[in-house]
Formats: C-alpha cells, structure tokens, sequence
C-alpha cells in the first residue's frame, strides 16, 4: 500500500547530511522571505498579474535574467567548493569533501552553468532583443514562449529537488555517459533527476527555438528582407536553427536512458547487447552543437557592440552573416572530437578532427570583420565594449587550445585532462558569459531606462579578465603537467598543489567580480536619477533603439518601414513622420503555460520516486490544459487606435519629463567608496528611526 | 466593424494561420528527428539479440500487412476530412472522422495485441537490446498514434460545440498534416523493420 501511494520515497529521502540539510535551510528562509516580502507588499496579485502569467517576450526575459542571475549564484558557489577541495586535498589530507559529493559537486556545476545559467542568459537577450529588433509587435505564438520559459523554471526546480527529497545529485558528470548512468553503476535517484531536468527544460527549448524560427522569418518589419536583418537576430536565428535540429536528439537519447533506467531496456547497458558508446556518440551529437547555439547569439551581441561603439556600419555585413552560417554548419559535424580516443578508427577520427579546425574558419572571418570594423574608427570604451576585448583576447586564446585539442594524436595526451577544463571554460566564459554580461550591459538601458554604472561596472569587469586568466591558466599548465579532470584528490609528489592554490584565488577574484556586479545594479539603483536615459544612449543603429526605454507592451504603436541594415540609423536621418496609430491586436495573459510545467515537473518527479497513479493523473493534467488552451479562442484583445495614443502621449510626457541634460551626469557613477557610504548612511538612518 | 477593419482583421488571421502552418511543420521536423534517433537506435542493435528471437523469428509479415493498410485506408479517410472541412461540409467532416478513427484505433489495438502476445512469449523490453530497441520505435509511433486518436476525439467535441469554424477549420486541417506524417513513419517502419528482417 505504501509504495502504491509513494512509490520508493521513504524517510531515509528527507536531508539528513550537512549539505542537504544546510541547502534545503537555504532555499525554504530564501523561499519564506520572498514570500514574506511580497505579502508585506501586498504585491500578489500584480506580481501574477503583471509577471508570471505575461505573455510579454519583455518581461519573460527579464524573468529568464532573474532566474539565470540566481542559478549563477548557485553555479558559482559548486565552482568555489571544487577549487576548494582540489588545493586542499593532497597527500595525506584529503580535503573536506567525500569523493561521491564532490563528483555530485562538479555534475550539477556543469548542468547548471550550461542549461540554467548560459541558456537563461541567452534566452533572455533573444525575448527581449529580437522582436524589437525586427520591427515586431509579439511573437508568433506568445503562449508556447511562456510555456518554454516555465518548462525552464520547472527544470531548474528538478536541479535542487535533490537538496529536499533524495539527498544526491548525479554523481556521473554533465552528460551522465553510459553505462555509469545506468542503473547497474547509479542505482539511486541521482541520475533520476538530472534526467527529468535536462528533459523537461530542453522539451522547453525546442518549443521556444519553433517559435523564434517562425517570428524571425514570418514576422519581420516591411522591408526588412533577410538581408537587412540585424546581426543579433542573425546570431539567434542561426541558434534556433541548430536548437530545433539537435535538442529533439537529447530528447530522443534521454527518452532511451530512462527507458533504460525505469523498464530495464537494454539501449546503453554493458550486458544483453546493449551499446554504451552509442550513448556517446548520441549525447555529443547534442551537445557539441549545443556549444555553439550558446556562442552564436553571443557572436551576434558582439556584432551590434563593435558597430554601435565604434559608429560605424559593420564592415562586411555579409561576411559576417556568411561567418555566422558557417560556424553553425560546421558545429553540426564536428561532435566525435569529444570521443577521439574511443577508438572509431583513424579515418574517422582524422575526418573530425580536419571539420574541427574548419570551423576556425568562419570563427576567424567573424573576428576580422570585427578588427577591420574598428580599425582607424573612434572608439567609445563603454563597458559593453570593455567585455568585447575581453571577449577577443579569451576567445582566440581558447580558441587555439581548440585546435591543438583537435589534432587527435594531441587529444590521445590531453584527453580529459585539466587541459581541456581550462579550454573550455576560457571559450564558455570568454566566449558565451562575457557576450551575455555585454549584452546585458549594452541593453540595460533598453530594459530599465537606467544605464548601468560605469565606474564599478570596468571594476567588475578587470576582476573578471584577471580572475578569469588567474584560475584558467594554472589549469592549462596542470594539465600539461597530467593531472587529469574531476579530481577529488593527488599525491604531493606530482608538486600541483601550487598551482591549484592560485586557481583558487582566481576563483575568489571571480566571485569579488560577481559581488562587484550585484553592487554595480544596487549602486545605479541608487543613483537612478542621475543615470536615467533616453531610448537611444548611445547613438544605436538597430531599431530597438527607436523606442522608448521600457517599451510599452505592443513595442511599436506603429511598425516602422526599413530601408537598410542599420534600420534605426536610417530612419534617424530622415525627417519625422507624422504618426497615425492604429488598432492593435494584444495576446491575453494566460497560466496555462505555469499549470502544464507543474504537471510535467509532478511527471518528473513521479518517474524519478516511481509513483505510478501520479504519473498518470500528470500527464492527464497536461493533456487537459493542452486541449483546454488550444481551444480557447479568446486568447486576444483589441487594443484601440485611441488608447494606443492615450498610452503614447502619456509615455512621451513622463519620459520628457524624466529626460535632462545627460552630458551632465556623464561622469556622475559613483564609486566603491561613496557607495560604501551611502549604504552605511542609509543603514545609520534606518537604525535611528527605529530608536 | 468599418469594412477596412474587417479586411485588416481577415489579413491578421490569414497571417495568424500562415505563421501556424509554419510552426507546425517545424514541429514535424523535430519530431522526424526524434523517429531519427529511434531509427538508428534500431538499425545498430537490430542484431544484437543476445541469444534471443531475431526478427523474423517473432514478427508475421501478413499480420503487419494487416496493420498497414488499416492506417494507409485511414490515410485516405483523413484527407477526404480535410477536403470537406475545406468545403464546409460538416455532415461528411464527421462520417471521415468517425472512420479516420476507428482505422486508427483498430490500427492500435492491432499493435498492443502484437506488444502483449511478444511479452507473454516472453520477449520483453529487457530481453535484448534487439527487442528494446523494436519496442522503442514501434511503442513511440503508437504513442504518437494515441495522441492523433485525441485529437479527433476532441476536435470533433469542440466541432460540434462551435460549429465549423476557421478556427477549427486550422484545427483539422494541422491534425491532417500530423496523421500523414505519422503514416509516413510507419511505412519506414514497415520497410525497415518487418520487411528487413526477411530479407
């Protein structure tokens, strides 16, 4: 009777180690004052109302940013544990951590830096940027956009189930490779969740990857051809492409793994025929190009940066686009370079490797137009374009590790080696974090109406490029050295534990970077006078910047006509027209999206703890609200010409009025020390009120 | 409605349905991509029986003949559906539908008495990788199958509710589109993987 009802979740599920238990404290005060916060508020409603049922590409992003801000924490905080143990254990110490928690450690690390915390980022620019980009009211369809975002959140929600029911994580690594994944050699629930989390939020992936694919190339201003398409639309729909191509594999190979796991199928097992290396060969399929859907928007990000910070037209528009469908081709044929030492043969391997160093290729032809784009130009060094450089100097560093990694007889040496830690973290965190971060940086503006402040913001950004190369560097040497991946221990004589001593430091550089960056937000809060700006800061040339900062829910009350490239550019030569609004047709706000991510995460978790009869009222569930949201027909509204040009002439008022001289304040960010002092002020004051 | 509100409402569905269409057929794609895997999940393990049954000491050719033409006739019946949604004609929309139906249910119930009479033989999902791998591939395509039966079962309901409206009228015509790739899939599968195994 007890299992029928909860399947094998017992008692011995609930924390009962210092990790679990400190973490499930964590998250329940951290759950219990927000909630406190928003009924002292009174903010329930509107924060339902306004936020979590929206069907605003807007505000899901800026949700996608609040839940990637938080699992970067998270993420952050593993990377930080890691580092700590590898200096501390050698020889006779053995550092603070099990060997099974620390292989749990750098598993959920990666799942997290990869699926909630780069995803997010990305996912969030492409909600917010795109349509704006692209003269766009909506997506084409709003709904499966929420959908796709809350398929995310239910995902990240399986990621720490384990702190409260379980009490472990995967112990395998990132891709969970067979057989160790199977239930032979992780017989627990570990394994249970990582799957049901990647599956949930990459079923996610796929919708919102369709539904980009279709707005870009169906829903694009009048004369914006596929020619004057911006470059970060470009990147996204380059992205999206390879999304809808590789995640139905993830999904498929995750589909077999469980089959594996719950009905005892014999895919990826060592007896009965089974075929581990198929595994391999599927999962990499997934997830190589899955790098590069992360790299390619951020590509795009750097595309608009260097143009808008330089002034000046992109220097070969189409080498750049031409650049951008290369690498994405290429990054669909290149996945056993993952896997050279498993012994596919050298033809094969040598096939692979040769489309490996291709794709520098087209990389290369993206970092020369940008060069010749700034070259002789007068550059604005604005912390976007700060990132840039950063971005430049990593990214080709990494890159060439990339191509020595890529000869197979070089990878049989470095295979699994702290070497390639090193290389691909200098291309995930030079490469896809310093575009995110840039991206973030460069449409603050867009999104708030403030612009981020720029002092604290180059400081955040030194610590990260020398925190970056202090802790990566002593990896790359390490791995010379032989010391090899996921190490939870050595001995003293290999003479390593110096150089993981400095990776640690760089690590803690990082996190002072990450610190730095929470206080760059707080301290432009504060000044938030004086750093509000006009929709345009800096002088743009795409059409985001056409609208006012914050833009209203419709985007544009009229859609613009584009001539060029640089659409915003164009239209800002040209005399104003004067306006004619018109009714506009505005998607309703809608759960659905929120009920049929709990069903799939109760699915989840069902299958995880193997509770049939709720697996089944689940999936129930979900067919339920499928078919009641795809037959409601009143999923729209009329927006009249006429509120239209109430809500405008409202808009355009408040926004004079907030709008003042800003070559004023130009040099107004305030610094380390005066926000120090403010804070402590503020603090002060509290204190004295309350006496 | 003036008459120019009504052409710039028109004009906002055509674009509403185009954009549908297009999203459907990317949704097609991945689910091909998904058959994809199954099917070279299938074609590397298909002879690794590990001491079980191969194929053609399980599978009866006539039976799957059987099963093919029920769901290649549903085929037809569908799109006759569709041509009479087009045509408005809801009284012949439904007789196509009852008969795409009941194809395709005799099509399933076909497939699960294949499935239980393998398994009461003996050859389960975990006997090898062979039969995990033909369960994977078959079961997933009559998975896909239940949920085509929902969908006329449902759009049928909502049809006789609201009447034969566009809305609806987009509906039939994205469960047509769904029905024919499924019957695609299973000719594959029917070459593949029956035929193959008495070659």
């Amino acid at each position: 009777m007890k299992e029928l009802l909860l399947g094998k979740l017992d008692k011995n599920a609930l924390p009962h180690e210092w990790f679990t238990i400190g973490g499930s404290v964590t998250f329940i005060l951290m759950f219990l004052a927000v909630v406190a916060f928003i009924t002292y508020k009174k903010r329930w409603r509107w924060l339902w109302d306004e936020w979590l049922t929206s069907v605003d590409p807007k505000k899901i992003g800026i949700m996608y940013f609040i839940v990637g801000g938080f699992m970067l924490l998270r993420g952050a905080l593993d990377a930080v544990m890691i580092w700590l143990q590898q200096s501390l254990s050698a020889g006779s110490s053995h550092g603070y951590l099990s060997a099974d928690h620390f292989q749990q450690i750098f598993t959920a690390h990666g799942n997290i830096m990869v699926f909630f915390v780069a995803m997010a980022f990305i996912f969030g620019l492409i909600n917010y940027i795109v349509p704006l980009q692209i003269g766009a009211r909506d997506l084409a369809s709003p709904f499966l956009n929420t959908l796709g975002f809350w398929l995310f959140v239910a995902g990240v929600v399986m990621v720490n189930m384990f702190f409260f029911l379980g009490g472990e994580y995967a112990a395998t690594g990132w891709l969970a490779v067979a057989p160790l994944s199977g239930t032979q050699f992780s017989p627990g629930v570990g394994v249970d969740y990582w799957l049901w989390s990647l599956q949930i939020s990459g079923i996610g992936t796929t919708l919102g990857a369709i539904n980009f694919i279709v707005t870009i190339l169906k829903m694009r201003a009048p004369g914006m051809s596929l020619k004057k398409m911006p470059l970060f639309t470009w990147g996204s729909l380059c992205s999206m492409v390879m999304a809808v191509t590789v995640f139905p594999l993830l999904t498929a190979t995750l589909f077999l793994l469980f089959l594996d796991r719950h009905f005892g199928s014999h895919f990826f097992t060592t007896d009965l025929g089974g075929n581990a290396m198929m595994y391999t060969n599927l999962v990499w399929m997934w997830g190589h190009p899955e790098v590069y859907i992360l790299m390619l928007p951020a590509f795009g990000v750097y595309s608009e940066i260097v143009s808008t910070f330089t002034r000046k037209k992109i220097a070969s528009y189409a080498s750049n686009v031409i650049g951008m469908i290369g690498v994405s081709a290429f990054a669909l044929l290149v996945w056993l370079h993952h896997f050279f030492t498993m012994g596919s043969g050298a033809d094969i391997n040598a096939f692979f490797g040769l489309m490996t160093m291709v794709i520098a290729v087209p990389t290369t032809m993206l970092f020369i137009n940008w060069l010749v784009t700034m070259y002789r130009s007068k550059i604005l060094f604005k912390t976007p374009m700060l990132w840039f450089l950063g971005f430049v100097g990593t990214f080709s560093f990494g890159g060439m590790t990339g191509v020595i990694l890529a000869m197979p007889p070089a990878d049989f040496q470095l295979h699994n080696s702290l070497f390639l830690v090193a290389h691909f973290h200098t291309m995930t965190i030079g490469g896809v974090l310093f575009g995110a971060l840039a991206g973030i940086s460069y449409w603050f503006p867009k999104m708030t109406g403030l612009r981020l402040n720029e002092r604290i913001g180059r400081y955040a950004y030194w610590c990260w490029v020398s925190g970056f190369a202090l802790a990566f560097v002593p990896l790359y040497i390490l791995g010379l050295m032989g010391a090899t991946r996921r190490l939870d221990h050595y001995e003293s004589s290999t003479g390593w534990q110096p150089f993981f001593i400095v990776a640690l430091l760089g690590g803690i550089l990082i996190m002072v970077a990450i610190v730095l960056q929470v206080v760059q937000v707080i301290a432009t809060i504060i000044q938030r006078k004086q750093l509000a700006v006009s929709g345009d800061p800096w002088n743009g040339r795409t059409l985001e910047w056409s609208t006012a900062p914050v833009p209203p829910a419709y985007n544009f009350a009229v859609i613009p006509e584009v001539t060029g490239s640089d659409a915003y550019w164009d239209i800002k030569q040209q005399a104003s027209k004067k306006v004619v609004y018109e009714d506009i047709l505005m998607p309703r706000n809608t759960a659905s999206g929120i009920y049929i991510s709990a069903f799939a995460f109760l699915t989840g978790f069902a299958f995880v703890w193997h509770i049939n009869w709720l697996a089944i009222v689940s999936i129930i569930g979900i067919i339920a609200v499928i078919v009641s949201r795809n037959f409601d027909e009143n999923t729209e509204y009329v927006l009249s010409a006429k509120e239209v040009e109430k809500i405008e002439t409202e808009r355009n008022k408040e926004f004079a009025s907030k709008q003042h001289d800003i070559k004023k304040y130009e040099d107004a960010d305030m610094g380390l020390i005066e926000f120090i002092r403010v804070v402590l002020n503020w603090a002060l004051k509290t204190v004295r009120l309350k006496k | 409605m003036s008459e120019i509100k009504i052409a710039h409402h028109l004009q906002h569905e055509r674009a509403a349905a185009d954009r549908t269409l297009f999203g459907l057929w990317m949704y097609i794609m991945t689910d091909l991509l998904m058959f994809a895997v199954l099917f070279a999940v299938y074609a590397v393990l298909q002879n690794s029986t590990a001491g079980g049954p191969h194929g053609h000491d399980i599978f009866s050719l006539n039976f799957v003949m059987i099963e093919t033409l029920l769901l290649l006739t549903s085929s037809l019946t569908c799109g006759l559906a569709s041509l009479s949604a087009k045509n408005k004609d809801k009284k012949q929309l439904f007789i196509w539908l009852v008969a795409t139906f009941l194809l395709g249910a005799m099509f399933l119930s076909l497939e699960v008495w294949e499935f239980s009479k393998l398994v009461n033989e003996g050859h389960t999902v975990s006997t090898s990788a062979f039969l995990s791998s033909y369960f994977a591939l078959v079961g997933n395509h009559g998975l896909h199958i239940l949920a085509g039966l929902i969908w006329i079962i449902v759009s049928s309901i909502f049809i006789r509710k609201r009447g034969l409206t566009h809305h609806m009228q987009r509906k039939i015509n994205a469960f047509s589109m769904f029905w024919h790739f499924l019957d695609i899939v299973w000719i594959f599968i029917f070459t593949l993987v029956y035929l193959r195994a008495f070659i």
